[in-house]
This record gives C-alpha cells, sequence and structure tokens, in this order.
C-alpha cells in the first residue's frame, strides 16, 4: 500500500479545467518528481494536496496510509505530516531564526512565550539538518541555501513524513543544491518522503526515484527514474520532440563591442574590500560570452557595475564599440544610451511593472521615442509594440493583458521585447531562463541565437551550467571576485567551469 | 557580534539637543521640574495613541481613524456621565468597549472585504469626526472633578516613590543577574525610573495620566515581544506570505490590531476629556498624524514588520518636547508644525543613512 495516494484529482477554476483526473501516489522512503511545463497543473496539484485548496472545492480523493483525508487548510495537511516548502521562501526576514522556526506554534504559558524552549526547541530542529547558525541571529543575515535548510528544518520539525518541495533550488547555487539534494536522499534513509517538483531535470534524474510528468492537466507517464531518458521526459512534458535544446549560433566574432579591464567593484557593504578585483573580458559582435561561477563570485555585481547600476565605488575602464578608453558608465541611462541592455536576473523585481499592460512594459525604456511634439504619439507605440509582441511569440491575449498574468517565460519574452525595442549592441543577460519551463526555455535560447546572428553582442550568466555551456562561444570564469579562467569553446567543460568557479582566488 | 542600535541612540541624542538647546534658549526654565510634568501630562494622549499605532503599521496597516475615534470616545463617555448620569466606571467602560466595536468593524472591513487600511480609516476619521459634531451639538461639555481626576490628578510622591521602588528594585535584581551589556542596561533603567521620579515630585507627583501611559506601554510592550498574538503582528508585516503559510490565521490578527487600536483610542479620549477638562466638537483631530510620526521617529517603519512601543514613546517625547519648548518660548504658533514636520523627515533620513552605513 502506497503511503499517499490521490484518486482522479480534478479541479475547475473560472473557464479552465486546471486539472483532469490525475492519478499519483508516493511510497515510503521514495522521492517522485513531478515535472511538467508552466501551467501542467503541478502546482494546482500539490496545493490540493497541501490543503491550500480546501477539500470539497476540487474533485477526486486523497488516501493517506488507506485512509481518506479532507484536508481543509494547509495546518490540518500539517498535522497530518504534510509539509509544503514554497517556491517563495515562507520566512520572515526580519525575525530571528529561532523566532521563524517557531512561527504559528509558539510555546506558551501564562499568555507569555517561553523564550527557553523557543531557543531549545530551535536547536532541536537545526540539528535535524545539521545546520549549524545561531539561532538568535536575524534570518535575513543568512544565505538563501541556509534560509532553504531553515524552511526545511522548520517542515521537519512539525514531524512531517512527507516533504513538498516547490522549486527547492530554483535561487540556489549549483553548490547548495547539491548539499540539498545529498540532504534529501539522506531524509529518505530515515523515512521521509518527498515530492520533488523542479525545472532542471538534471537534478531530477539525480534525486528521484520515480519521475511523474504532468501535461495539460493531465498525468502523462510515470517512470522509474532509471527507465527513463531525459529526451524522453521533455518530449511527453511539452508534447513534441525538443531536438537540440540549446542552439548555439555558428557565428564568427565580429569586431569588439565591448572590452572591459581592471575592473573593480568595492563592496557595498564593506567599504575598502572588494566583490570584483580586476576583471578584464571583451565581447564581439555575434559572440555569446558566458561568465560563470557560484552564488557569490560577483556575476551579478559585474553585470550590474558595467551597466552603471553599482551601488558602490567602482573603478576600471571600458571601451565601448571600439572607442576611446573611458571610465564606467555613471547611470543605467548613461548605459542605455551607449547601447548596453541588462535583462536583470529578478525579473519582477527589477525588469517589469506587474500591475501595467504588456504594451507599457515593452516602451518603458524607449518611451521618448513615441513622443511626437509634446505628446507621446500612442498610434507609434502600440504599432512597434505589437511588432516586437508577435516577432516574440508572446503569448498573452493582446497588448492591453496586464503582466502579472502572463507566464514566467512570457514575462520573460516582455523583458526582452523592451530591451530590443531599444536596439541594444551589447545585451547582459542574468539568469535569463530562471523558472520558466522548457518550452519557453527554447523559445528564449532561439531568440538569444538569433539576435547572436544578427551581430548582437550577448553577456549570458547563468547558474545552469549545461545552459551556459550549451549557449557560449567563450566562458568567463569568476570565483570570490576575482577572474579565474576563460575557456574559449571545447575548452569549456563542466569540469573545467566547475574547477575554475571554486578555485581559490 | 552585537550591532550597535543606531536607530535608538541618534533618537535618544536628537531628543538631548533638543532639550539642551531649548534649556539653553529658556535660561533654564524648560528643566524646571514644574515644565516637565506639564511636558510629561502633554505627552500623554499622543503617547497612548503611538504605542497602539506601533502595532498597527508593525503589521503593515495604518489607522488613521484614531484621532476623531479618541474625541468621539472621549466626548461620548462624557455625555453620558454629564447628561445620563452614568457612574464614572460605566462611562469610562463604555468608551473602551465602543472603540473596541469601531476598531474591530475597521478592522473587519480591511481584513475580510480587502479595503486598503487607509481608505477605510480615512472614511472612519470623516465618520467620527461628524457624529461628533452631531452628538455634542457643537457644545462643550465639561465633566465634574472625579471624572477629571485621570487627566489632572497626581499619584501622592510618597506612593510614587513605593512604586518607582518596586520597579527600580526589580530591574536592579534583572541587572545582578544578568551580564556584559545587558547589565548596564538594566542598570540604566534603574536609574531612569529613581530619576524620573524624583523630577515628576518635585513637582506635585506622578500624573496620573502619565502612570497610565506607563503602564499601557509596559503592557503592550510585552504584548508585542512576549506573546504569539505580537510576535505574529511583526510576521505578518515582515513577510506576509510567509505568516500565511506558517498557518497564521492573517484576518483574526488584523482584526485583532484594529481592536486593540480601537480600545487605545477610548484609554486616549478619556485622558484627553479629562486633562483638557471638557470634551468638545473638534476634539482629537490630527493627532492621529502625531501619533503616526512619533512612531516613525520612533524608529517603526511604515512597511511593517519593525518597530517598538518604547521607540514610539521616544518619538512622543520628542514632539511632545517640541511643541512645549516652543511654547515657552513663545514661537509664532505656525512654526510648531513647520518643525515637527522636518523633525520628522530628517528622523527618517538619518536611519536610511545610518542603515545604508551598517
Amino acid at each position: 500500500m502506497a503511503l499517499l495516494e490521490l484518486r482522479s484529482i480534478t479541479k475547475d477554476f473560472p473557464g479552465v479545467r486546471a486539472l483532469d483526473g490525475v492519478s499519483f501516489d508516493l511510497e515510503r522512503r521514495e522521492v517522485h518528481a513531478l515535472c511538467g511545463e508552466n501551467g501542467a497543473g503541478k502546482s494546482t496539484l500539490i496545493k490540493i494536496l497541501c490543503g491550500y485548496y480546501p477539500s470539497g472545492t476540487y474533485g477526486g480523493e486523497i488516501l493517506l496510509e488507506g485512509k481518506p483525508v479532507h484536508f481543509r487548510s494547509l495546518k490540518e495537511a500539517e498535522e497530518h505530516g504534510i509539509a509544503l516548502i514554497a517556491q517563495e521562501l515562507a520566512l520572515v526576514p526580519e525575525l530571528s531564526v529561532a523566532e521563524n522556526l517557531m512561527l504559528g506554534r509558539e510555546p506558551v504559558k501564562g499568555g507569555l512565550i517561553q523564550w527557553d524552549v523557543v531557543a531549545s526547541e530551535a536547536r532541536r530542529a537545526l540539528d535535524l539538518v545539521g545546520l549549524a547558525v545561531d539561532p538568535n541571529r536575524p534570518v535575513k543575515e543568512l544565505g538563501i541555501g541556509q534560509q532553504q535548510m531553515v524552511e526545511i528544518a522548520k517542515a521537519l520539525a512539525k514531524s512531517a513524513a512527507i516533504l513538498v518541495l516547490d522549486e527547492p533550488t530554483a535561487a540556489l547555487t549549483e553548490a547548495d543544491a547539491q548539499r540539498l539534494l545529498a540532504f534529501l536522499a539522506e531524509l529518505r534513509g530515515r523515512g521521509v518522503s518527498s515530492i520533488y517538483i523542479s525545472h532542471r531535470l538534471e537534478e531530477v534524474f539525480q534525486i528521484a526515484d520515480r519521475i511523474t510528468v504532468l501535461r495539460d492537466g493531465r498525468s502523462i507517464a510515470t517512470h522509474p527514474a532509471k527507465e527513463a531518458t531525459l529526451d524522453r521526459v521533455i518530449s511527453e512534458m511539452v508534447g513534441r520532440e525538443v531536438k537540440n535544446l540549446y542552439p548555439r549560433p555558428d557565428t564568427t566574432p565580429g569586431k569588439p563591442m565591448l572590452a572591459v579591464s581592471g575592473w573593480s567593484v568595492e563592496d557595498p557593504l564593506n567599504p575598502g574590500r572588494f566583490v570584483l578585483k580586476d576583471v578584464a573580458f571583451d565581447v564581439h559582435a555575434g559572440e555569446i560570452l558566458g561568465i560563470a561561477g557560484l552564488m557569490g563570485a560577483g556575476r551579478t555585481a559585474l553585470l550590474s557595475s558595467i551597466f552603471g547600476a553599482a551601488r558602490s565605488p567602482v573603478r576600471g575602464t571600458l571601451q565601448i564599440e571600439g572607442g576611446p578608453p573611458r571610465g564606467p558608465l555613471r547611470s543605467p541611462a548613461e548605459a542605455i544610451a551607449s547601447g548596453l541592455a541588462l535583462v536583470s536576473e529578478d525579473r519582477k523585481r527589477y525588469g517589469l511593472v506587474l500591475e501595467a499592460d504588456v504594451a507599457e512594459n515593452l516602451t518603458l525604456a524607449t518611451l521618448r521615442q513615441f513622443v511626437k511634439g509634446l505628446f507621446l504619439d500612442h498610434q507609434a507605440r502600440r504599432r512597434e509594440s505589437r511588432a516586437q509582441f508577435q516577432a516574440l511569440r508572446i503569448k498573452a491575449p493582446g497588448l492591453a493583458s496586464l503582466v502579472n498574468q502572463l507566464s514566467g517565460g512570457n514575462q520573460q519574452k516582455v523583458v526582452l521585447g523592451k530591451w530590443l525595442m531599444a536596439r541594444p549592441r551589447v545585451l547582459f543577460l542574468d539568469e535569463p531562463t530562471r523558472g520558466i519551463d522548457v518550452g519557453a526555455k527554447a523559445e528564449i535560447y532561439n531568440l538569444v541565437a538569433e539576435l547572436a546572428r544578427q551581430g548582437l553582442a550577448v553577456v549570458l550568466v547563468s547558474s545552469d551550467l549545461p545552459e551556459l555551456l550549451g549557449m557560449s562561444h567563450r566562458v568567463l570564469v569568476l570565483s570570490q571576485g576575482r577572474q579565474t579562467a576563460l575557456l574559449e569553446g571545447s575548452a569549456a567543460t563542466p569540469e573545467t567551469v566547475m574547477a575554475a568557479a571554486t578555485m581559490k582566488a | 557580534m552585537k550591532r550597535i542600535p543606531w536607530r535608538a541612540l541618534t533618537m535618544v541624542g536628537a531628543l538631548l539637543v533638543i532639550w539642551i538647546v531649548f534649556s539653553v534658549m529658556t535660561s533654564g526654565t524648560f528643566l524646571v521640574p514644574r515644565n516637565l510634568s506639564l511636558l510629561a501630562r502633554q505627552m500623554a494622549v499622543t503617547g497612548i495613541l503611538a504605542i497602539g499605532m506601533v502595532l498597527v503599521i508593525v503589521a503593515g496597516q495604518i489607522d488613521l481613524s484614531v484621532g476623531a475615534q479618541a474625541g468621539l470616545l472621549g466626548g461620548i463617555s462624557a455625555i453620558v456621565f454629564v447628561n445620563h448620569g452614568w457612574p464614572l466606571a460605566a462611562a469610562f467602560a463604555l468608551a473602551l468597549v465602543l472603540g473596541a466595536v469601531l476598531g474591530s468593524a475597521q478592522g473587519w472591513l480591511v481584513a475580510h472585504l480587502g479595503i486598503p487600511p487607509f481608505i477605510v480609516t480615512l472614511g472612519g476619521m470623516l465618520l467620527f469626526q461628524g457624529i461628533l459634531l452631531g452628538v455634542t451639538g457643537g457644545v462643550s461639555i465639561s465633566p465634574a472633578p472625579s471624572y477629571l481626576y485621570v487627566g489632572q490628578a497626581y499619584v501622592l510622591p510618597r506612593l510614587g516613590w513605593v512604586f518607582a521602588g518596586v520597579v527600580a528594585a526589580g530591574f536592579l535584581f534583572q541587572s545582578f543577574r544578568a551580564s556584559g551589556g545587558a547589565r548596564w542596561r538594566w542598570l540604566g533603567l534603574a536609574v531612569l525610573v529613581v530619576g524620573f521620579t524624583a523630577a515628576m515630585n518635585a513637582y506635585e507627583g506622578i500624573p496620573v495620566p502619565v502612570l497610565l501611559l506607563v503602564v499601557l506601554a509596559t503592557a503592550f510592550s510585552v504584548l508585542g515581544h512576549h506573546t504569539p498574538f505580537g510576535r505574529h503582528l511583526y510576521a505578518i508585516g515582515g513577510n506576509r506570505e510567509a505568516a500565511f503559510y506558517s498557518g497564521i490565521n492573517i484576518q483574526r490578527h488584523i482584526v485583532g490590531v484594529f481592536t486593540l487600536m480601537g480600545v487605545m483610542s477610548g484609554a486616549a479620549g478619556i485622558v484627553l476629556t479629562a486633562r483638557v477638562g471638557s470634551a468638545t466638537s473638534d476634539a482629537g483631530r490630527t493627532m492621529e498624524l502625531d501619533a503616526i510620526a512619533a512612531a516613525v521617529i520612533g524608529g517603526t517603519s511604515l512597511l511593517g514588520g519593525q518597530g517598538t512601543v518604547w521607540g514610539a514613546l521616544l518619538g512622543a517625547l520628542v514632539m511632545a518636547s517640541l511643541d512645549n519648548g516652543m511654547s515657552l518660548l513663545n514661537t509664532e504658533s505656525y512654526w510648531q508644525p513647520i518643525i515637527k514636520g522636518t523633525i520628522l523627515v530628517a528622523a527618517v533620513a538619518v536611519d536610511m543613512a545610518g542603515r545604508r552605513r551598517a
């Protein structure tokens, strides 16, 4: 008898059937991965399992150890040992680690919290995951990887027997992700089962015992992981064959578009220390330059400082399109005027106005082009937006759709479109496919390849190593703010890149 | 690895500067016991509102209606006491219960209908102002001295020393048990209590409204830091999603914090009527802004999740000091809001600068 069984789950939203008779089961001591594109129904399914959508709002039944259960809230599911580790970390940054661990179930005596019990319980919970941090530190001072472990400790402390992990590694570095996967395997040994959702299929194959693929609200197939192949799972997810995931363009590099030398950026938190020191590279027309490195290596700082968005002093020399050497750009406005564009790593925070429509977002960086006399020429603005909208094949009802209603992949296309309208000559992409499904990823890769073919110089930062290696002509590796390698063509392999990324600078 | 509490230090520093400047400019009048006692009484009403406001803002909410609510509740309790012959206790209880009802109603609109708190309480403010004008008919109502006790009386100096002795002894005991920096903090608090009591007793004694303020602030500080309800308010303001996923009933907490704010408005209304000696048709106007300013000067973040009751009290003291000192100097009254507004923005600016550096 399976530990957990979901039988023909059906869930309707106004006008859409999100799940259509999905069945899924979980054995004891098993990691069962759930794969599918965005919108396939994975999130809806786990929200039903975890009580987010209360019993009665969906069809089908949930059996826990053979007995039907009806959860009306997250709390009830938790009481049955099912804990959700949500995609967005559910921690309060201002509160201490201990308080976060005990949030919602504080030990109380005479109406007051017993802080000594909080402290001892917190220590016990941290021991469960082997995390050695001071429980009195505010959570905001921990790294993302540590925060993730706090989150898991929180679930385990509530004696969870089933962990539901929704994209747990989306924000983690390769090293932190590996640590997490190893820990999940260890938990499996201790008798904790996991449902694992991730877009990173390499991880899925590494950790999962079985893989279930969802597409358009239906369960397509369930494979023992040993018998499945990456290509097969991908084709089941997208419902068609995906031949070449990484279409690296076959271009010969043209003239240098951007040359950076002696590039140093001070640490905004510790003046006198540097997040980047003496970095030098160039990127040519038609070339895709990859930048690899672990979290904190300075990849994002490199892009944003060149783009004039650094919050701390920057030193170094820039040459743009073979022009005379000059100092750092002082603002993003200056960078845009010089032909640079930056697609930032957090599109919701830095890239989009979520409450505005597609057309407005597309023309955010180029509004001044559409001024005629004193006023905006709305017709021209719509015309240009529509052209971009169609060229990028953004899937949305129209230009007037609000951006927050679009899927992650289409939001990312809007961000790209916004920059393409500025006709940049150098494009910086920082984690352009984070949290995006395989189908949309492929489209973005094709688009980037096409742009390079048209002569754009592209600088690509990515934590997804296969993506970085698959797309880049050359790879610059950073480690702790220093440049440790510049690998050309076939010299860039996962091994050489990781070796340079973990090199002591 | 103890971080330096920049905000608290700047605030205390700013207060000292303000006091020194006024002392010099008034040739010492600012610091005589009679004026310090007046200063303490002046901050009582704003202080009571501010300590409630801290929790509201910490939870990521705002309440613009508290001034009008305090005026209305103080007015109603005076009317039932004077015109309808209610016993004093019942008149006070009515203000507090009615405050709870009005507060929970506003909280319900925010939590369950999803109307932004700014809108709900802006509407509430206008509504309460109108009702107050209606029930008073524009006439001032002056209650008998027994009502005025809570606003104007003093604790007998000898009794004040007993209170102070007990509290200071408690602090000394904590200081004895603690180690390191905490030891000095407890010692400092004990000295503060003794110094405060000495200053107040050098005049008529600790004013009753000030004692009430200190008691309420203690209660709210404990509520905020040592009860699940209080910690959940910080969690909700700090990361609403995280609070939700931790099984916290957000709607209930929002209704709860507005209800508490309503009760505090009732208490502030009673003290206001008692201090002024009468309930007027425009009582409490703009006090919500003083309360919010006091909370913000005291380190409360309008983004939610950060703020302390004691900080708000310090903020209220800064505001009251400005009012008091400028009155002593016979400054034209238009200067008061100008200076207060400048200090408010400057306090936050200093804090932002400190945060960037830290």
